[in-house]
């Protein structure tokens, strides 16, 4: 069972089991945008506060698989706080991560030539690297970067 | 193939079933496939595979047209498929009645696009139950969208069964009553015969969903009294690409067409066309030919062994498998659904602690068990359930009870790598 066991890192199990930045923030001034697996029926639904450039705040509601509910946890930890630029270099990566191995992403991504993909950079997200392994996984992964890069793409659509 | 049975009730010697399914030889991460999928698509008998090569190999040609010797065979050989598949299901007229589609969702699209659109208006009523699978759903809301209907839907009761205390009120006016014959997610076995019988009463058309029955219970359309009833060749071990839509005749009669082109006409002018009469009139286009012979092939392997066979075997070890399961895992196991019984089919939908089903279905992949995780396309039930997805494991004529205890096997270690 060695797939399995780097598929279901403790860190996955970790934030499965406790989710960090559960909830919902009031929306306005928050953005909501929700994300559906239709394969699984997986959700998740992500409010997203933005202030003087950075993500100020988001929470994560929604339900699921381990992979999709332990993959937002992770991401909301990684982009809390963080300036909006780098939050979308991060979703440039983790996609990137997760598309290496010849595996499928969404329709319109550009694909991320391996070199591109610092490990190191996801820091706690590499846990999810086992996933590519698991095709059919990988809609689960990406559901919620999915769901916060519509999200941001919304944003700045309404602000401009 | 094992000989026909001396009586109907004879059990099945599983063992030498399983040596007629090539693909349960092969493993899956170093196991034996344990295939616990078959509602979703069953597995083929290696004869099913022979005649479809065989076809290929010695007489395919296109039906219909060709006055040679092979497309006369072809032909025939097509033709053959609808008397066989029509007896399956006890239909009085086969050869006009059984009109091969490419799979139950078309069949039920068929009877919403051409019956649905001729006898339904602004302000009707139809009734569907709360437990159908989309394909018995989105086509009449479709429909409904289109031109206007109201849809009423029977209750699912906490069993799992339909709940038919306020069956008089709903059928009340109704035009037509859809229902799904066994359920994909319950398998709850559905009393179609005085469901028939009570909306013929109301002057209601009934269109059942075989998909899940026809596969796995002995069914007589005469006897149950539905006006249609659909279903797929490849949940009955024949191939995908070919589905059955069996209809009354005088129905199929009074219907339009569903798709235009080549086969379904009498005559075609620059500004108008005359359809054929049924079954051809809803057969538009070079039709799945080998997959009839697929199907014929299915079907004779099914008849060998015996429906009242398959639907014993299945039964009894739904019972077990439900009692193995209650035994070794206890109330972290749920099983949704009635209690295995007459009105039960081989549909295990399983929920084991707070796993999430696609988990579950990942570590028992590691097992070699191909279960089904996910809303098994009825996500009105699944909300009705209160849940998102399930685990479903389910039977066929090659299940025996080593399959269940690996099953089991795989659950436990689910349960403890998510603690
Ligand atoms: C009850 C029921 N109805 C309809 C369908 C649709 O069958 P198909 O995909 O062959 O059209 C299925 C199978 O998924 C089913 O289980």
């Amino acid at each position: 069972m060695a797939d399995l066991e780097e598929l279901y890192r403790e860190i996955i199990l970790d934030h499965y089991r406790s989710p960090r930045n559960r909830g919902e923030l009031e929306s306005p001034p928050a953005h909501r945008v929700e994300g559906f697996n239709p394969l699984c029926g997986d959700e998740v639904v992500i409010s997203l506060l933005v202030e003087g450039g950075k993500l100020a705040d988001l929470k994560i509601g929604g339900s699921g698989c381990s992979i999709s509910q332990s993959s937002a946890s992770l991401m909301s930890s990684a982009v809390k706080g963080k300036p909006l630029e780098e939050v979308r270099q991060l979703i440039h990566t983790f996609k990137g991560m997760m598309s290496i191995h010849g595996a499928q992403l969404g329709q319109d991504d550009e694909p991320v030539e391996a070199e591109e993909i610092n490990l190191e950079k996801l820091g706690e997200l590499a846990a999810l690297q086992g996933v590519v392994k698991f095709p059919v996984r990988i809609k689960c992964a990406t559901l919620s970067w999915n769901a916060l890069a519509q999200g941001l793409d919304e944003m700045a659509d309404q602000a401009s | 193939m094992t000989p026909a049975p001396a009586t109907p009730a004879a059990p099945l010697n599983v063992e030498a079933l399983r040596k007629d399914f090539p693909l349960l030889t092969r493993t899956v991460h170093d196991r034996p496939i344990v295939y616990l999928d078959s509602a979703s698509s069953a597995l083929q008998p290696q004869t099913v595979i022979t005649a479809m090569a065989r076809y290929y190999e010695t007489t395919h040609a296109n039906v219909h047209r060709g006055v040679y010797a092979t497309a006369e065979e072809s032909t025939h050989l097509y033709e053959q498929a609808r008397i066989v598949a029509g007896r399956f299901v006890g239909a009085p007229d086969p050869e006009h009645e059984i009109v091969f589609t490419k799979n139950t969702t078309e069949s039920l699209n068929l009877v919403a696009h051409s019956w649905g659109r001729t006898n339904l208006a602004a302000g009707d009523a139809i009734l569907l139950t709360e437990m159908e699978h989309h394909a018995n759903i989105v086509p009449w809301l479709m429909l409904a969208e289109e031109v206007g209907l109201e849809v009423r839907y029977i209750p699912v009761d906490g069993e799992g069964r339909l709940d038919l205390d306020e069956l008089d009120t709903l059928v009340s006016g109704v035009k037509l009553v859809g229902l799904s014959a066994m359920s994909n997610v319950l398998g709850t076995i559905n009393p179609l015969a005085e469901l028939t019988a009570v909306a013929h009463r109301a002057g209601a058309v009934v269109v059942a969903d075989g998909a899940q029955l026809v596969p796995h219970v002995p069914v007589d359309v005469a006897a149950l009294g539905v006006d249609f009833i659909a279903f797929s060749a490849h949940k009955m071990m024949g191939p995908t690409g070919i589905g059955v839509l069996w209809g009354r005749a005088e129905l199929l009669d009074a219907m339009p067409p569903f798709l235009g082109g080549g086969g379904m006409i009498l005559d075609v002018k620059l500004d108008s066309f005359r359809s054929a009469p049924p079954p051809a009139r809803f057969e538009a286009g070079t039709p799945p030919i080998a997959e009839a012979v697929g199907l014929t092939a299915a079907i004779e392997y099914l008849n060998e062994i015996g429906m009242d066979r398959i639907r014993a075997h299945e039964l009894a070890l739904t019972g077990h498998a439900l009692a193995r399961l209650d035994e070794k895992l206890g109330p972290d196991c749920h099983v949704f659904g009635p209690p295995a019984g007459e009105d039960r089919g081989g549909v295990i939908s399983i929920a084991y602690r707070d796993v999430h089903a696609h988990d579950l279905a990942q570590v028992l992949d590691q097992f070699g068990v191909c279960v089904r995780p996910g809303h098994h396309c009825a996500k009105p039930l699944m909300r009705k359930l209160g849940v998102q997805a399930t685990a479903r494991a389910s039977l066929s004529l090659f299940s025996d009870e080593h399959d269940i205890e690996v099953l089991i096997e795989g659950l436990v270690e689910a349960g403890r790598l998510f603690g």
